[in-house]
């Protein structure tokens, strides 16, 4: 900080300080007025839940990867671990609605075994990427290529459908609000809310800094590297699974293609909230912000007929490019001095 | 090196147990399947329908043998085809190309070995390869899919679309549906791309009905996307106002239909058992003198409340 303040003062305006943290937050702003310009029902307020919404899901994954990226680590498997444990959820209450019957009953054994399947699958990428000193990136790969396959296993290659009487009882879980605010909306804000108080107030998020920046360094400076490195994972996990509990009762289903490339989607919104992919510095409300951003383009190209089809990839891509362009604004200042 | 050898030995025993199950099964005839792997919710139903049509064959007829392999890739596919003529020794092969052209010299090459050759669905690129050719009929889908709407609207109304992954199949289905449209006074909205995947319909349902204040029908093409498609309209408390097309034949919308949902008062057929009316024609060459050469185009049957129960296969996964 001290150093962008030195360089903030040799020179012009005072806006550029915050310009790195503002980035990605006036890059949504940015977004919004584009969507109103394009369409009036964008400013609904049935729209904006939606997108907030829709959101919750690759956000929720998101702050937790906020915690591997920083750490220096990346999981690339936590699609296909939605998809796992969305599946294991659904065949499990399935199986105890003739025993327990459609209650609440069996709804949190769902929840319990989600939670503990998420934690469990965080812990083996950790352990393995750290007593067994693999590369995250292949330990990761590896996994995602197994709960893919798992998914498709306990689905015979079709589909796994929640009983219906229990749709009907766990359905509020993502149809239901709490003073008008729809129920993920509220738990991605308190995963938030969570995961920034873990990261920028506790010793964890600092030591999570630390090994992101070096982690010889760390090391020496007594650390257990290995121990903090695995729990960023378990968070991960964690945070799939919550994520994966708000997104069963939506379509009350799962299939081979659950949650497929949301682990790209989750990387690229930590990115560009402004997180380094190549560790060492984290930033939450960043992440939340890149998460509803990538909900918002693919919202706003919903709400308009004005670009054909076949490049929504484009413009999506370009919009990213550009959003993190302009964050990065203050590197050059940085370079100057 | 000592793992190849490993491999090679085991290879050499598996080999002569195959050997001698082929010595076993000497005079049976043999049909080999070869069809892209389960992963997803269409290929899922296909799988299950290859399978139960391999159980319902080899009950009716001890002397057929009908061997089912599935590939995760053109390249795979190919493979399992060298296989099932080197190793196998197929009499004629029924199989759905993972993708036309890199299968179309591979086939070939199973047709000048001597075999009886079915192709399904995907045709090849060169023509006159195979004997029988059998496949769903997607102009025919989006056409069908097209006259009930302008029936059930009386000419006249909003719809919106949502298309598939962008493709030939994709294309061809909405070319026709947008021809049959012509000159009636109905006004496509918009058309947005939904993929063939549940949560894409839902999401794109969800902007159309923020976006449109009046929808009279959907057009979702594809069951799958259909049921977000549903989810959406009864999230936004709209369900009297419209109604949803889909097509190919799932069992949850076959369901519905079957049960008069006014969400979804019919389907049309682009079912994954035309893999079992391939290898029934196929199977029809060895059992009877009957001419089985040509090319058989199913029908886009529309499923109605009335003839549902035909169409519903509940242990299928699809």
């Amino acid at each position: 900080m001290n150093s962008l303040e030195r360089t903030e003062a040799s020179s012009s305006s005072r806006f550029q300080i915050d310009f790195k943290a503002l980035g990605p937050f006036l890059a949504l702003v940015a977004l919004f007025v584009l969507g109103a310009a394009i369409n009036d029902a964008f400013l609904s307020g049935g729209n904006l839940a939606n997108i907030f919404t829709r959101a919750a899901f690759i956000g929720i994954i998101a702050v937790g990867a906020t915690f591997v990226i920083t750490a220096g680590g990346i999981d690339l498997s936590v699609g296909s671990m939605a998809a796992f444990i969305s599946g294991a959820m659904i065949v499990v209450m399935n199986t105890l609605v003739a025993t327990l019957g459609a209650g609440i009953e069996t709804v949190l054994i769902g929840v319990l075994l989600s939670v503990v399947l998420g934690v469990a699958a965080g812990a083996v990428n950790g352990l393995v990427s750290t007593k067994g000193k693999i590369e995250a990136f292949i330990v990761t790969l590896g996994t995602m290529g197994i709960y893919r396959s798992l998914v498709t296993y306990m689905a015979d290659g079709g589909t796994l459908s929640l009983d219906f009487e229990m749709r009907g009882v766990y359905r509020p879980v993502y149809y239901g609000d709490v003073l008008g605010i729809p129920v993920p909306v509220i738990v991605f804000f308190a995963v938030a809310v969570a995961g920034y108080v873990l990261l920028n107030m506790t010793p964890f998020g600092r030591k999570c800094f630390a090994i992101g920046s070096n982690e010889q360094v760390a090391r020496y400076s007594a650390i257990h590297v290995d121990r903090v490195k695995t729990l960023t994972y378990v968070i991960q996990g964690l945070c799939v699974s919550l994520a994966t509990i708000i997104y069963v009762p939506r379509l009350g289903s799962a299939s081979s293609s659950t949650g497929v490339l949301w682990e790209l989607e989750a990387i690229a919104a930590v990115i560009i909230g402004g997180t380094m992919l190549k560790g060492g510095y984290g930033r939450i409300w960043g992440t939340v912000v890149g998460a509803i951003m990538l909900t918002t383009i693919g919202n706003i190209l919903n709400l308009t007929d004005a670009i054909s089809n076949y490049l929504n990839g484009a413009v999506q891509g370009l919009i990213i490019i550009v959003a993190v362009f302009l964050q990065r604004g203050d590197w050059r200042r940085k370079k100057s001095k | 090196m000592k793992t190849f050898t490993k491999y090679l030995g085991a290879a050499c025993v598996l080999g002569l147990g195959l050997a001698s199950t082929t010595a076993l099964a000497a005079d049976k005839i043999k049909i080999g399947v070869s069809i892209p792997a389960a992963t997803h919710g269409w290929a899922g139903g296909l799988n299950w329908h290859a399978e139960q049509a391999e159980k319902r064959i080899e009950a009716t007829y001890p002397n057929i043998d009908v061997i089912v392999v599935s590939a995760n890739g053109a390249s795979e596919q190919a493979n399992d085809l060298e296989d099932l003529v080197s190793v196998q020794n197929i009499d004629a092969l029924v199989v759905l190309p993972f993708e036309s052209d890199p299968l179309t010299i591979p086939v070939q090459q199973v047709k000048e070995a001597g075999k009886f050759v079915t192709v399904v669905d995907r045709g090849l690129s060169i023509p006159g390869i195979e004997d029988v050719y059998v496949a769903g009929n997607n102009p025919e889908l989006g056409r069908v899919s097209g006259e009930y709407i302008r029936d059930r609207l009386n000419d006249e109304g909003k719809i919106v679309v949502l298309r598939g992954i962008p493709t030939t199949i994709d294309t061809e289905r909405v070319d026709a549906f947008v021809d049959t449209l012509d000159g009636s006074k109905i006004e496509i909205l918009d058309m947005k791309h939904a993929n063939w995947n549940r949560d894409d319909g839902y999401e794109v349902m969800q902007d159309f009905l923020s976006r449109f204040p009046k929808i009279d029908a959907v057009w979702a093409q594809d069951d799958d996307i259909a049921l977000g498609v549903i989810e959406a309209v009864k999230q936004a408390d709209r369900t009297d106002e419209m109604f949803i097309v889909g097509g190919a034949g799932m069992k949850d919308i076959i369901k519905r239909v079957m049960d008069g949902d006014k969400l979804t008062p019919i389907d049309v057929l682009y079912p994954p058992a035309m893999i079992a009316t391939a290898i029934d024609i196929t199977v029809m060459k060895f059992t009877s003198n009957a001419p089985v050469e040509g090319r058989y185009i199913l029908g886009a049957t529309v499923v109605t409340q009335e003839n549902a129960e035909n169409f519903y296969f509940p242990d299928s996964p699809f």
